[in-house]
C-alpha cells in the first residue's frame, strides 16, 4: 500500500476521486429521490432501485432506436427526459395502487415495496432478458481528457456529475422556492393544516412519490453512461442509497449531498487500497458504527422533543 | 440546599429549546399528601414541567428532588421505580390487552427481563388488580379489551395502572379532558380519595373541577410561576385575571 | 391443567394445535414421503426456525429484522466448519499441497488452519459456538441500537446493511470462508456418516424435535409476563417505559433469543443438506424468511411453521415448471399479505373459525380440535 511516491498517491487520489465522483453522482441522484420519499414522507421504497432500472432500461431502449435511426449523437438528452417521465408516471400509478394504503405502517410499506421490486425485476427479465444490456453512448460522451499526462478523466464521469448537479439544484429550487415545493413541505410538516387550507394532500403525496421515482429514473439514465444494466442492477444500489439517506439525516438536503459525497469517496479510495469487497465492507461498517453512535444521522434537524 | 420535608422540590429549573425558555428558573415545592393543581394558559410550560420531572425531557439547568433524590440524573424507568407515576394527556393504555392485563402488567414486580420471564401470578396480584379496578370504577370491565372502553374509562384505566405501581407522587396531565359532567364528578371523588396516601400533581383547565380537588393551586405563565395559593386566593389575584383575560 | 403446562402449551387449544403439527412432522410425513422429499421437508423445517424467531421478534415485539439470515448462516457456518475440519483429515486430503486443511484453503494458498477455525475441532465447543456466536452478534447489535432508542424502520435498514456486510465479507474472504461456494463436501460427524439414508432419517427427526422444542420455548416466553410486555412495547413503548421497565433490555433479550433460534435452524440445515453458503446470509434470503412468517401468520408460532412449509413447497413446485411466474408470485405474495391479510393464514383461519364457531362445533363433536390463535391472548400459538 505504501510503495507509491507522493506524486503517484496524489494522482491516484485524484483519479479515484473522480471515479468516486461518478459513483457520488449516481448515489446522489438515487439518494435525492429516496430522501424526498423517505425523508419527507416516511415511506420506505424498497423498489427505488427498480425505478432507477426503469430509467436505465428506457435509455438503453431509446439508444437502440437511436442507432436504428442514426441519431446517436442527439438522442441522449431526450432519453434522460423520457426516463424521468416514465419513472414519474409509474411512480404515480404505484402510489395510487399501493403506497397510499400503507402510510401509517412503515414496516409494511417496506415489505410491500420489496414485493413490488421482485415483480419489477421479473418484468425486466421477461421484457429485456436476463443478460445485461448497454446503451449506445453518443460520441461526445466517450473518451477522456487529460489535464496532466498522468491524470485521465473520463468525460462521462464529468457529464454525470454535471447532470447530478443540475438535478440537485433543480430539486432544491423546486422544493424551496416554488409553490409546488411549498405545498409539498406544508403537507409533510402538518398534513391536517395543509388539508384545512385547501391543499389536496392526497394529490401532493402522489406527486411527491412520483417525483422521487422520476429522479431515480434520471439516476438510471445517468447510470447507463458508466455501467451496463441488468434486471438486478437496482438492488445493487438500494442499500447504499438508504445508507446515504439515513446517514445524512433523512430530512436534510444538504445532509444527503454531504453524505453521498463522503460515502462515495470513502468507498472509492478504500477500494483502491484494499480489495473491492473489503473496501465496501469497510465503508458500510464505518457508516453503521457511526449510525449506532449518532442514530439521527449527520445533519439531523433540531426538533423540539 | 436540601428540603427534606417536601416530596417534590423543584429548584431553579430551566429548559430551553434553541433559545426559547419553555420553563424559566422555576421553583416549586409539593408536600406529602398534597393535591396540587397547576393551571395556566396554553404554552405556559405545564406539560413541559411534567416531562422534566418524569424524565421525558432533559433540563438545561436546575434540580428536581424527589424525596431528596435528584431526578435529573436518572433515566425514565429509574424515576418510575423511585416512585413517580405519570399519566399522559391522551390516554396511554395497551389497547390490545384486557383491562385486567393492563393492570396486571403495571404491577411493580417482575420488572427485569429475568423477573418477567419467571413472574408467577399470585393471589396477591389478582387481589390488587381487583382492588384497584374497584377504585377506578372498572370492576365490570375487567375482561374487556381496553380498546373498547369509553374515553373517560380509558383515563380511569390509566390512573388505575399508575395506582398499581403505588407511586408516592402521581402526576396527571388533564385527567378529565373529554369526560362527561358525571365522569368529572366521579374523577374528582377518585382523586380526593387517592391523595390520602400520596401526593398528586394535576394539570387542568376545567376550573370547576380544579375547585373540587385542589388543596393548592400554582399558576404558570411563560415558564414562570405567576401566583400560588388556594383557589380562591389565586382567582382574585390581579395578575392571574389579566393573563386569563377575565376568565 | 397445571401452571407449567399452561405456560408451555397455552392451555388445551395450543396443545392440540401443537400435537397436530407434531403428528404431521413425526408420523404422517415420514410415512407418506420418500426420503428425497422428506429431505426437502427437513430443509423447510430449518427455515421454520427463523420464521418462529420472527414471530417472537416481529409479530410480538414489533421489531422487524431484515437480517435473520445472518444468524441462520452463522449457526450453519459454525457447524460446517466443524464438519469440514473433520472431512479434511490428512489422509483424505493427501493430494493437496498442504494436506490436513480444507480444500478451499489449499486452493487459496493457505498453509495452515486460521486461528478462528481452531475451536471448531471440538464438537462440544462447536455446539456451544453455534449458540453463542450469533447470540453475541445479536447482543452487540441490539445493545448499540436499542440503548440508543433506534427502532422501527431505521433498525430494519441497519440489520439489512449488516447482513450485506457479513455476506460480502464471507464471499470476499475465500481462503477463510470458502467464498461464494461456501463450505461443501461435508462427510462425517465424529465418524458417523451424515450422508447415509439412516443418518438422514435421524437428522430429520432431531430437526423436527428441536423445532418443537424451540416452539415450546417460544411459547413459554410469550405466555409469561415478558410476552405480555413484548406486546405492550410493540404497541406503546413509552407507556411501558413509564411503568418502570427498561425497554431496551427486553428488546435486546428477545433479539438474542431470535438469533439463537435461527442459528439452531442453520446448524441443522448444514447437517441435513451437507453444506452452508453465503446465499443464506445476505439480504434476499433474510427478507424471504420474513415472508414465510408473514404468510403463515406473524403472531402465530404454528402458523409461521405452516407458512414456511407452504411457501417453500410452492417455490419448489413453481421454480421447476414456471420459474418466471414464481418471482411474480412471490412479489405478489408480499404485497397481498401486507395489504389484505396481515395476520397471515393463521389470521384468516381464525376469522373463519370464529365465524362458524368451529371451536364450539368441534368441541361439541370432537373433544379436541380448537382454535390456533386464542383471541386476546396476543396470539400465542
Amino acid at each position: 500500500m505504501f510503495d507509491y511516491t507522493m506524486a503517484e498517491i496524489g494522482n491516484i487520489v485524484v483519479m479515484q476521486g473522480f471515479s468516486g465522483l461518478s459513483l457520488f453522482s449516481v448515489l446522489l441522484l438515487m439518494a435525492l429521490g429516496l430522501a424526498i420519499i423517505f425523508g419527507q414522507m416516511g415511506v420506505i421504497n424498497m423498489a427505488h432501485g427498480e425505478f432507477m432500472a426503469v430509467g436505465a432500461y428506457t435509455t438503453v431502449f431509446m439508444s437502440k432506436m437511436a442507432v436504428k435511426y442514426d441519431i446517436v449523437n442527439t438522442y441522449f438528452v431526450f432519453a434522460i427526459l423520457t426516463a424521468f417521465v416514465l419513472a414519474f408516471l409509474i411512480g404515480y400509478l404505484i402510489e395510487y395502487l399501493l403506497i397510499r394504503h400503507l402510510y401509517k405502517r412503515p414496516l409494511d410499506t417496506l415489505l410491500a415495496t420489496w414485493g413490488l421490486s421482485l415483480a419489477m425485476q421479473q418484468t425486466f427479465r421477461s421484457i429485456f432478458g436476463a443478460k445485461e444490456v448497454s446503451a449506445e453512448l453518443p460520441e461526445w460522451l466517450l473518451g477522456s481528457f487529460q489535464p496532466t499526462p498522468d491524470i485521465d478523466i473520463p468525460i462521462n464521469g464529468v457529464f454525470v456529475m454535471g447532470l447530478a448537479l443540475v438535478v440537485t439544484v433543480s430539486v432544491y429550487m423546486f422544493m424551496y422556492r416554488s409553490r409546488g415545493g411549498l405545498r409539498i413541505r406544508a403537507t409533510m410538516q402538518n398534513r391536517v393544516m395543509a388539508g384545512a387550507v385547501g391543499i389536496n394532500t392526497k394529490k401532493v403525496d402522489r406527486l411527491t412519490f412520483a417525483l422521487g421515482c422520476g429522479i431515480a429514473g434520471v439516476a438510471g439514465a445517468a447510470f447507463t453512461t458508466i455501467a451496463s444494466t441488468g434486471p438486478t442492477t437496482g438492488s445493487l444500489y438500494i442499500v447504499d442509497s438508504f445508507m446515504v439517506v439515513v446517514f445524512g439525516g433523512a430530512a436534510s438536503l444538504m445532509g444527503t449531498i454531504a453524505s453521498a459525497f463522503g460515502i462515495a469517496q470513502a468507498q472509492s479510495i478504500l477500494q483502491f487500497f484494499m480489495t473491492s469487497s473489503m473496501g465496501k465492507v469497510a465503508t458500510l461498517m464505518t457508516i453503521v458504527i457511526i449510525l449506532m453512535l449518532r442514530p439521527e444521522g449527520l445533519f439531523a434537524s433540531k426538533v423540539r422533543k | 440546599m436540601s428540603n427534606t420535608d417536601f416530596v417534590l422540590a423543584i429548584e431553579d429549573l430551566t429548559v430551553s429549546f434553541d433559545g426559547f425558555k419553555a420553563v424559566d428558573a422555576l421553583s416549586m415545592y409539593i408536600d406529602n399528601n398534597e393535591l396540587r393543581v397547576v393551571i395556566g394558559p396554553n404554552g405556559a410550560g405545564k406539560t413541559t414541567v411534567l416531562d422534566l420531572i418524569c424524565g421525558k425531557t432533559k433540563s438545561t439547568s436546575g434540580s428536581i428532588k424527589f424525596k431528596n433524590k435528584e431526578l435529573t440524573k436518572l433515566s425514565e424507568h429509574e424515576i418510575v421505580r423511585a416512585g413517580v407515576g405519570r399519566k399522559f394527556q391522551t390516554p396511554s393504555i395497551y389497547e390490545n390487552l384486557t383491562v385486567y392485563q393492563n393492570l396486571e402488567v403495571s404491577y411493580p414486580v417482575g420488572r427485569t427481563v429475568w423477573g418477567s420471564l419467571t413472574f408467577k401470578r399470585t393471589a396477591a396480584l389478582s387481589e390488587q388488580v381487583r382492588k384497584i379496578a374497584a377504585e377506578v370504577l372498572l370492576t365490570e370491565f375487567l375482561q374487556m379489551e381496553a380498546a373498547l372502553l369509553s374515553h373517560g374509562q380509558k383515563q380511569w384505566l390509566e390512573i388505575g395502572m399508575l395506582l398499581m405501581q403505588d407511586p408516592e407522587l402521581l402526576m396527571l396531565d388533564e385527567p378529565v379532558a373529554g369526560m362527561s359532567a358525571k365522569e368529572r364528578d366521579q374523577t374528582a371523588e377518585l382523586l380526593n380519595r387517592i391523595c390520602k396516601n400520596r401526593s398528586v400533581l394535576v394539570i387542568e383547565h376545567d376550573m370547576e373541577f380544579v375547585k373540587k380537588i385542589a388543596h393548592k393551586v400554582t399558576v404558570l405563565h411563560q415558564g414562570k410561576i405567576l401566583a400560588e395559593g388556594s383557589m380562591d386566593k389565586v382567582q382574585l389575584d390581579e395578575k392571574v385575571i389579566e393573563v386569563y383575560l377575565g376568565h | 391443567m397445571n401452571v407449567l403446562s399452561e405456560k408451555l402449551l397455552g392451555g388445551k387449544q395450543g396443545a392440540v394445535g401443537l400435537a397436530i403439527l407434531a403428528l404431521l412432522l413425526f408420523v404422517v410425513f415420514p410415512l407418506w414421503l420418500d426420503l428425497f422429499r422428506l429431505g426437502l421437508l427437513g430443509k423447510y423445517v430449518t427455515y421454520a426456525f427463523v420464521a418462529i424467531s420472527l414471530v417472537l421478534l416481529w409479530g410480538n415485539g414489533g421489531i422487524l429484522s431484515l437480517g435473520q439470515g445472518m444468524f441462520f448462516g452463522l449457526g450453519g457456518y459454525c457447524m460446517a466448519m466443524f464438519l469440514k475440519l473433520e472431512a479434511s483429515d490428512p489422509v483424505s486430503t493427501k493430494i493437496q499441497s498442504t494436506p490436513g486443511i480444507p480444500d478451499f484453503m489449499d486452493w487459496n494458498q493457505l498453509t495452515a488452519i486460521p486461528f478462528f477455525w481452531q475451536p471448531f475441532k471440538s464438537l462440544p465447543l462447536t455446539l456451544l459456538l453455534v449458540l453463542l456466536v450469533p447470540t453475541t452478534l445479536a447482543f452487540i447489535i441490539g445493545f448499540a441500537m436499542f440503548k440508543r432508542r433506534v427502532g422501527g424502520v431505521y433498525f430494519a435498514i441497519i440489520t439489512q446493511a449488516i447482513a450485506l456486510i457479513l455476506s460480502i465479507l464471507i464471499v470476499g474472504q475465500q481462503g477463510y470462508t470458502g467464498g461464494v461456494n461456501g463450505i461443501t463436501d461435508l462427510k462425517t460427524m465424529l465418524g458417523w456418516d451424515i450422508r447415509t439414508d439412516s443418518a438422514k432419517y435421524i437428522l430429520y427427526f432431531t430437526n423436527a424435535g428441536l423445532l418443537i422444542g424451540c416452539m415450546l420455548l417460544a411459547r413459554y416466553i410469550l405466555t409469561s409476563k415478558f410476552g405480555m410486555l413484548l406486546l405492550a412495547m410493540r404497541d406503546k413503548e413509552e407507556r411501558v417505559r413509564f411503568s418502570g421497565y427498561d425497554v431496551s433490555n427486553f428488546k435486546i433479550f428477545i433479539f438474542c433469543v431470535a438469533a439463537m433460534i435461527s442459528a439452531i435452524g442453520g446448524a441443522m440445515f448444514t447437517l441435513q443438506i451437507g453444506f452452508m453458503s453465503p446465499s443464506f446470509v445476505g439480504i434476499v434470503p433474510s427478507i424471504e424468511m420474513v415472508i414465510f412468517a408473514a404468510v403463515g401468520g406473524r403472531m402465530s408460532l404454528i402458523g409461521a411453521v405452516y407458512g414456511t412449509l407452504l411457501v417453500n413447497f410452492g417455490k419448489t413446485m413453481f421454480s421447476e415448471t414456471y420459474p418466471e411466474l414464481w418471482l411474480f408470485l412471490m412479489g405478489g405474495l408480499f404485497i397481498a399479505v401486507v395489504m389484505f391479510f396481515p395476520d397471515g393464514l393463521a389470521g384468516v383461519y381464525q376469522k373463519y373459525a370464529d365465524k362458524f364457531n368451529l371451536g364450539g362445533l368441534a368441541a361439541k363433536y370432537f373433544s379436541k380440535f380448537t382454535q390456533w390463535v386464542p383471541k386476546n391472548s396476543g396470539g400465542k400459538l
